[in-house]
């Protein structure tokens, strides 16, 4: 069997841009579905970089940026980190402008820049509000450009380990209905987020975060998955995301009784404040009686016009048309907060290296970290594409180095595993969906914007008997060939693992900090808690330990908008 | 009052509470041929043709086989045929639609298994095209300037998320295998109308035959079915415009 120098797991934007900066080497892209159809594709609002291109922003700069992002993280980001992401800005969008992406323009014919949350001057590049996707088909042009190999439609099941580094990946080729094995010199998991672990989330319906759990089970260490971003505005119903542009645009948000209610909030940013606080604001309107019969708020943009509605904003028209049979011209949007993002994931340095040798993770699957307990707006499109190519090329020198040799008992262990485990999937008894959904309803429930220690105590035992439960979970065929139910059973223990790793980290850390909010221990407690939580797979469930944060350039503050 | 896929529909046809979904299961690797096969789905007011789809896969059939991805009409993973029109599951309600419902995978792409196609036609007629931009100026440090009305010319191409409805709409693909199709023709027309792209007039050349741009009949069954708005048919006549140029030696480059 041929050996890769790089096996990139995840088709999205990260990954593609780590393959393009790998380009040359044997590399192979492994994606569960056509890279087009990654979930990088349904980004919407922007990319940040301080190009100074608004008149409003002329000094803006690569500093503020790197502020921004740190305040935003609620002093939790690795500071060396976050500067690296913001002075890498600017030449990452020429370059993807360069490339041909269809950024949205300024009359005189620069790259136009938006406001967006957590930040006072305007530096968030789009193109309309569908930047991911311009992005994303941009990329995969250069990917065909110079014609690197990609196999759609595998599941990639286990990360191969031994002797404390990577041998390759073990997974299913839907199409052809076999277990396949690429043994690789190097690995590099970009394999986005976990969203469909809640009930209520932005996410595409693939994103089960399996990617973390195999990362987990094969012994790797995942950093502060308990800080999951809950988007303030999602399509009340569908939970289909709607767009921070939207308020950087002027859209804003208004109560059952006609108030933008974020004045009581962050009076000066109002709409514009981070995340986290204007989702909690949100849920604490809905909860004290202020909201929407049914739950939600509104997101009024009729006094943008049909014109600025319809130029900026044209995708949210659609979705609001499709989803909500409504006119966001003539009608305002029902929103309320649902799960978006995952500040959290695979525990890696600043070239994207676990402490796994060879194995390497980047974009929304990978806490380096740079975001901290929250992420601003425009800053992960700008992640995956920054630390696709810095990781990439930190891959290339990696691979510089003469490889060690391959473990190939070790593949054929790990494919003899998942053969035993669709044996015995079909030999089971539980519904694995029904499972799976109850699982949803805890985290949404009880790990949601408010956290508190009695809800949390439930949620874990709650996970803990459908974990056990799941063992028994059936799959109505064990046929590998475009098998949808057996992929649900295979990641349901997966979705399980992250679902106990981010309740058991929520749990533990007695603060609220950036999107954690414990209503039982309502302070920031930077005395005890200015640290990361590093989750390792244990007997019984994840170990926790934690980690000083880089603070090597701005003293921790009162976080106030 | 409902439009969808082309039909007008009354808001709230058909309330019902359970829809019988006909679903075309057929797969490559065995002979049978392909059959309707049909399942119950209970429903709410929301459920839509994708959801009622992965309920079944979830509860009755684990093995039925079907593309997705962002449930949300932005990825193009979901298109399929439903009760005779290609569209997107997943922005199609039950609610809209009779009690009844036929669900078919796309035509002129050869059948995998289910609702699954096989695409790799579709594909490689959009990587012939070259769709990536072609330069070779110095790009020089910054962006390079475009002004709004230049983005303007390429704007409804680039929305085109590839999800193959127009390619399966088209009769002229379907009596021609070979026929690039709407979208790659799109596609090259994208590149073509982008201000900074410098292909060059070989590009035309490449596809002025019969399975490229002199393919098309002007039947606009693309323009009908694209969920994007995308209007393949208009691009492939300027750039039929431009072939012509060409051939009489009258374009500017």
């Amino acid at each position: 069997m041929a050996t890769w120098d790089v096996v990139i797991v995840g088709g999205g934007l990260a990954g593609l841009r780590a393959a393009i900066a790998l380009r040359g080497l044997r590399v192979a892209v492994l994606s569960r579905v056509h890279p087009l159809r990654s979930h990088s594709l349904a980004a919407q609002g922007g990319i940040n970089a301080a190009l100074k291109n608004m008149p409003e922003a002329t000094d803006d700069s690569v500093e503020k940026h790197t502020y921004d992002t740190i305040k935003g993280s609620d002093f939790l980001a690795d500071q060396t980190a976050a500067a690296t992401l913001c002075e890498q800005a600017p030449r990452t969008i020429y370059e993807m402008e360069h490339w041909g992406t269809p950024f949205s323009r300024l009359d005189n014919g620069r790259i136009a820049q938006r406001p967006f949350g957590g930040t006072e001057v305007p530096r968030t590049c789009y193109a309309a509000d569908r930047t991911g996707h311009h992005l994303l088909q941009t990329l995969y042009g250069r990917i065909r450009k110079h014609d690197i190999a990609v196999f759609e439609e595998f599941v990639v099941l286990r990360l191969v380990e031994a002797d404390g580094r990577v041998h390759g990946v073990v997974g299913i080729d839907l199409a052809a209905g076999s277990i396949v094995e690429f043994a690789a010199r190097s690995v590099l998991f970009a394999t986005g987020g976990y969203g469909r672990v809640f009930r209520n989330s932005t996410n595409a319906l693939i994103n089960t975060g399996s990617g973390i759990a195999i990362a987990y089970r094969g012994g790797v260490s995942i950093k502060d998955l308990e800080f999951v971003q809950f988007h303030p505005t999602t399509l009340f119903g569908t939970n289909i995301l709607i767009t921070e542009g939207a308020r950087g645009e002027g859209g804003h948000l208004k109560n059952a009784t006609g108030d933008r209610f974020m004045s009581e909030y962050a009076p000066k940013l109002m709409e514009l404040a981070p995340r986290d606080i204007v989702a909690r604001a949100i849920t604490t309107e809905i909860s004290a009686g202020r909201g929407f019969s049914g739950g939600y708020v509104e997101l009024d943009l009729r006094h943008l016009g049909h014109d600025r509605i319809h130029e900026r904003l044209p995708g949210i028209w659609e979705i609001a048309r499709d989803f909500a049979r409504i006119d966001a011209c003539e009608t305002a949007l029902p929103v309320l907060p649902g799960q978006h993002y995952s500040m959290g994931g695979i525990d890696v340095d600043i070239q994207g290296h676990s402490a796994i040798h060879g194995f390497f993770a980047c974009g929304e699957c990978a806490c380096v970290s740079v975001h901290g307990a929250n992420r601003l707006g425009g800053n992960s499109l700008l992640e995956t594409l920054v630390f696709g190519r810095l990781t990439g090329e930190a891959m290339s020198r990696f691979l510089a180095e003469p490889g060690q040799g391959i473990d190939h008992a070790a593949i054929a262990r790990a494919k003899a595993q998942i053969i035993d485990q669709v044996d015995r999937l079909a030999r089971g008894t539980l519904n694995a969906a029904g499972i799976r959904d109850r699982m949803r309803d805890v985290l949404s429930d009880d790990v949601g914007v408010f956290r508190e220690e009695k809800g949390l105590i439930s949620a874990r035992d709650r996970i803990r008997q459908l974990a056990d439960d799941a063992v028994q979970v059936r799959a109505d065929s064990a046929a590998l060939r475009f098998n949808g139910g057996l992929i649900t059973a295979l990641e349901l223990p997966m979705m399980l693992d992250l679902a106990m790793i981010i309740c058991e980290g929520a749990l533990a850390r007695t603060e609220s900090r950036g999107s954690h909010f414990r209503t039982d221990h309502a302070s920031r407690d930077d005395q005890i808690w200015l640290k990361h939580t590093i989750a390792t797979v244990g007997a019984d469930g994840p170990r926790l330990e934690y980690r000083d944060v880089d603070l090597s350039r701005y003293e921790p503050k009162e976080r106030e908008y | 009052m409902v439009l969808l896929a082309g039909t007008y529909y009354p808001e709230g046809y058909m309330s019902v509470t359970e829809s019988l979904i006909h679903v075309l299961r057929s797969d490559e690797t065995d002979s049978a041929e392909p059959a309707f096969v049909s399942f119950a789905v209970p429903h709410d007011n929301d459920m839509t043709v994708l959801a009622a789809l992965l309920w079944i896969q979830d509860n009755l059939d684990g093995t039925l086989a079907l593309r997705y991805s962002c449930r949300g009409a932005v990825c193009g993973s979901c298109a399929m045929v439903i009760n005779g029109d290609i569209t997107l599951a997943c922005r199609i309600h039950l609610r809209n639609l009779p009690a009844e419902v036929f669900v078919e995978p796309l035509p002129n792409l050869p059948i995998q298994k289910d609702l699954v196609v096989d695409m790799t036609r579709f594909w490689e007629s959009w990587a012939r095209v070259r769709p990536y931009l072609i330069r070779f100026d110095d790009m020089g440090e910054k962006e390079t300037l475009q002004t709004p009305a230049q983005l303007d010319r390429i704007e409804q191409f680039i929305n085109c998320m590839l999800c193959a409805c127009c390619y399966s709409a088209c009769p002229l693909q379907q009596r021609n295998p070979e026929y690039m199709g709407p979208a790659a023709l799109a596609a090259l027309a994208r590149f073509e109308n982008d201000s900074r792209d410098r292909r060059g007039g070989d590009s035309l050349k490449e596809v002025s035959h019969d399975s490229g741009i002199w393919g098309c009949r002007s039947v606009f069954r693309c323009i009908d079915v694209c969920p994007r708005n995308v209007r393949p048919a208009d691009g492939i006549a300027e750039l039929r415009t431009r072939a012509l140029k060409d051939l009489l030696g009258r374009r500017k480059r």
